[in-house]
């Protein structure tokens, strides 16, 4: 029903007022400053560096940039749909608990895991050293596979990336019809060929949208590829930035990269949009599990343990390990990351929090095509790599900076030094743009709960519009609006590109000490930041795992 | 006696547009007013109005004698005494099925008594502590209207009431609602599409239909005075039977001459059309008019078949079951009709076409 101007909205007065639009609008180009600044500078005539780039390294870029996506995404696939499978469709001892620990892998950021693996298979490490040991093998007369290579990356970044996939096609496999796998089989189909002919092909967008999310997380990282001293567009946005000190060819470079995130991120609305559509009957059973028992148990439980070990407890257990061997690093400098990393993380999952529902609530009262494009625009920040947003967050800021303080210079005769740039501002900013998605997804998902019929039911009930505010809709979201916090806490804890770049000077959080020092080869040092990350990485899992089970009415929960 | 709901010649728009005009009808205490229309006729509209969610483009909304609703002016919806069940019910859900109640209520004494009272009344008391997602559709539906009664509004809205509730119990329901509003003595006014919905609960019903209401009237001169063809087409089954008046009381049609009141203004040889509902048509064993039976539906004690007329017209006809007659088999029918519902011929659907002598009076808005 069009809803127009003499419509009385059930919405307080408030959120009415023009100036909430025009503060819409405004927040939302503030907040897609970066990526247009961005794709604007692929627009202006390459330099000398640019072309440097382009006879040189580019085609190296772009060539490992997409073997590691294709490897990645191949590696996450057959982990996340086998596991998905097994621990949807069948029964073995242990599914329970596996169908929640195959999430743990999220806890642990792909740069951790890469120098833990470093450091325990590296020439000096515990594994080659009992290898040498045990089979009296003496340097050089062995061969032992080389980690910091592309396989290596692809494997590292796969072993904590496949959650995704498995979230997804779990859900799409809990959440699909029992009657469509049922029909098949009166269509005279076998149970396993009904997966492989309805049950996989109806959770394939769900599918694609995880392995989109995969490819985006791969293409962002930094942390890893530049540890392993591999060439991508991340660690070559850095290099041309710092190492030619080309901001503008940086950001070509940028918008370069950018056309791949498009694509993916294409790739993902259609296949969400598929996904929403898919389902022609809404008659939910839980799905009959297949009963497996002796060795096929046996193999699907290792199946699925296996990559809980590899991605998240044998990692965990050597930083745990490191972390207690290296106890005197916990000292006063250690606290003040801690507390550096937590008040960043306080501070903009707060930020974000309040801009979420600043523009959720706007768009509910006042939803308009223009504004809801807008919107589109400014939370596309999920997708955009940590590096491209410091780049983009940068530039602006820094003219911003330089311009005002010529200006004060000339007028006034004062500077104002940097006031955007090289502070927590531009940080704080950047995480903003980064993860408002996450968060405006939470909090529309939890708006959404309150049906416009219910507001006009506490207004018909007697309520004035503050009262409706608070006794309805305060309790009904406000779960939501915590988990969205908690949820961008762990995100802002975790990023690592962006904060490289943007931190003011002397400025360190966990994330940036843990690399610093891994980079620097003392991994046991950088263990204790390590497992303080992962420690806060496990509460969204555990988020994650109780929304998971929650996904379907009926449907078994974990204990 | 003042009326507890009063329309008077109200309109409603959207923007520039307009969707409802001239509606007017007035509703006495305890009265039970249905709103009946096709979809996207402007019903829900209409209620949302009364309830003050929208304003008025026209005209105003009296609630026993007071203004609440002008063009330029409307009181706030918590502020008019307006009880509203909504479509999905629209309960709170952190909140169990007694806070629901208790929602509207306020002062602490009364609150605690006056729970109690509506869980006995619909029946609810031991699943008072509940929340509302663990409980079935109907009670879902007897907690919304709980909850709406609880404060004694001055008017009770009902929107789609039974329209999510399993087809099977809707009747029941109905039922029990019916009594619970006469219970409680409230003035209640619901909209539906569902006629046998509307028959089964409403003292006065309105049919809304382009963008106007129709008629407002009882269930049983909307079935057997339509105001006009639109009435005559939504309201029951029935087909238009083209004719032509005679001899100023009698029309010939293809099913004979049928004697009854023929539409002042129609002289003779004025075409006309007569409607002929299922059972007004009779099978006849000498006489009559030459059919052919087309279709047939089994409806236990009766068989519905649709006939074919010579010129290729259908008719219905509804007949005891045990006249089980074949497929294309031939039969003979005539019309029996106690009253003839009668249109002169092109006129529009919405214009008040039919004069009728048959009606039980009520009054009819200007």
């Amino acid at each position: 029903m069009v809803k127009k101007s003499i419509a009385i909205q059930p919405y307080p007065w408030w959120s009415r007022l023009p100036y909430w639009r025009g503060g819409m609008a405004l927040l939302a180009a503030f907040l897609a400053l970066p990526l247009l600044t961005v794709l604007g500078f692929s627009l202006q005539p390459a330099g000398d560096v640019w072309r440097h780039l382009q006879q040189t390294v580019l085609a190296e870029y772009v060539c490992n940039s997409l073997l590691l996506a294709l490897g990645v995404g191949a590696g996450t696939l057959v982990i996340g749909v086998c596991t998905a499978w097994l621990t949807s469709l069948c029964e073995f001892p242990g599914r329970r608990f596996m169908q929640w620990a195959l999430l743990l892998p999220l806890a642990m950021p792909a740069y951790i895991i890469a120098y833990t693996y470093s450091g325990m298979l590296d020439f000096s490490g515990p594994v080659q050293s009992a290898l040498r040991e045990a089979f009296s093998w003496s340097s050089g007369e062995y061969w032992f596979p080389e980690l910091r290579s592309l396989g290596g990356a692809i494997t590292m970044l796969s072993l904590v990336l496949y959650p995704y996939v498995y979230m997804l096609a779990r859900a799409a496999f809990l959440e699909q019809s029992v009657c469509a796998l049922e029909v098949s089989r009166t269509l005279g189909r076998g149970p396993w060929r009904s997966f492989f002919s309805v049950a996989l092909p109806l959770a394939r967008p769900a599918i694609v949208v995880g392995a989109s999310l995969v490819l985006m997380e791969t293409l962002a990282d930094y942390g890893t590829v530049k540890y392993f001293g591999l060439s991508t567009f991340t660690t070559g946005i850095f290099r041309t930035w710092f190492g030619h000190g080309d901001a503008a060819a940086a950001a070509q470079l940028s918008a370069v990269m950018m056309v791949f995130v498009f694509v993916l991120i294409v790739l993902e609305r259609y296949s969400r949009r598929q996904a929403a559509y898919h389902h022609t009957s809404s008659r939910y059973k839980a799905l009959p599990l297949h009963r497996l028992t002796g060795l096929r148990a046996a193999l699907a439980l290792a199946a699925c343990l296996l990559p809980v070990a590899l991605g998240f407890l044998i990692p965990a257990g050597q930083l745990l390990a490191w972390a207690a061997g290296t106890a005197a690093m916990l000292d006063a400098a250690f606290l003040e990351l801690v507390s550096n990393s937590l008040m960043l993380a306080g501070i903009a999952s707060s930020l974000t929090l309040i801009i979420a529902v600043f523009l959720a609530y706007g768009r509910r009262a006042n939803g308009s095509r223009l504004l809801n494009g807008a919107l589109h625009v400014a939370s596309l920040g999920y997708a955009i790599p940590g590096t491209v947003i410091a780049v983009g967050v940068m530039i602006p800021f820094a003219w911003l900076d330089n311009t005002l303080d010529a200006w004060l210079r000339e007028n006034f005769g004062i500077s104002s030094g940097l006031l955007l740039s090289g502070t927590l501002v531009s940080l704080l900013f950047a995480y903003v743009v980064r993860f408002v998605a996450i968060a405006l997804h939470s909090v529309e998902a939890g708006l959404g709960k309150i049906r416009p019929a219910m507001d006009e039911a506490a207004r018909s009930l007697g309520k004035r519009p503050w009262e409706v505010l608070y006794r309805v809709h305060v309790p009904v979201i406000w779960g939501t609006l915590l988990s969205a916090a908690l949820l961008v806490f762990v995100d802002v804890l975790k990023e690592l590109p962006a904060t490289l770049v943007l931190r003011p000077f002397n400025f360190n959080t966990l994330a940036v000490r843990a690399f610093e020092l891994a980079s620097d080869e003392r991994l046991m040092d950088s263990a204790s930041a390590a497992i303080a990350i992962v420690a806060v990485g496990i509460l969204p899992v555990i988020l994650l795992s109780r929304s998971i089970s929650r996904a379907r009415p009926g449907h078994d929960t974990p204990t | 006696m003042t009326p507890q709901l009063e329309l008077r010649n109200l309109a409603i728009g959207f923007a520039d547009r307009l969707i409802l005009n001239d509606i007017g009808l007035a509703l006495r205490k305890g009265q039970i007013g249905c709103l009946l229309g096709p979809s996207a006729s402007g019903k829900t509209t209409l209620l949302r109005t009364i309830a003050g969610f929208q304003a008025p483009s026209l005209g105003q909304i009296l609630i026993h004698g007071r203004v609440v609703s002008r063009p330029d002016w409307c009181l706030a919806p918590e502020r008019r005494q307006v009880g509203m069940v909504f479509q999905d019910f629209a309960l709170f859900p952190n909140l169990t099925v007694e806070g629901n109640i208790a929602f509207g209520l306020r002062g602490e004494q009364g609150t605690a008594k006056r729970v109690l009272e509506l869980l006995k009344l619909v029946g609810l008391a031991e699943v008072a502590t509940v929340y509302p997602h663990e409980i079935s559709g109907g009670q879902q539906q007897r907690v919304a209207l709980a909850r709406a009664i609880a404060p004694h509004p001055e008017i009770l809205l009902l929107d789609e009431p039974f329209s999510s509730i399993d087809p099977e119990f809707r009747e029941q329901l109905a039922r029990e609602v019916q009594s619970i509003l006469r219970q409680e003595g409230i003035t209640a006014i619901f909209v539906t599409h569902n006629q046998y919905e509307a028959f089964l609960l409403a003292d006065e019903i309105g049919v809304l239909g382009e963008g106007r209401l129709l008629q407002w009237d009882s269930a049983y001169n909307l079935y057997h005075c339509p105001a006009n063809r639109f009435v005559a087409n939504f309201i029951g089954r029935g087909v238009f039977l083209p004719g032509c008046v005679v001899d100023g009381q009698s029309i010939e049609t293809a099913l004979g001459v049928v004697r009854g009141r023929i539409p002042d203004g129609c002289k003779d040889g004025c075409p006309v059309d007569l409607l002929v509902r299922p059972d007004d048509v009779v099978t006849a064993t000498d006489g009559g008019t030459k059919v052919r039976v087309v279709d047939k539906v089994f409806q236990g004690p009766t068989f519905q078949y649709t006939l074919a007329l010579e010129d290729g017209a259908k008719l219905l006809c509804i007949a005891p079951s045990h006249l089980d007659y074949q497929i294309n088999e031939r039969i003979r029918v005539r019309l029996d009709a106690k009253h003839l519902i009668v249109f002169p011929k092109e006129t529009p659907l919405a214009t008040v076409s039919n004069s009728c002598k048959n009606r039980i009076d009520a009054d009819l808005p200007s």
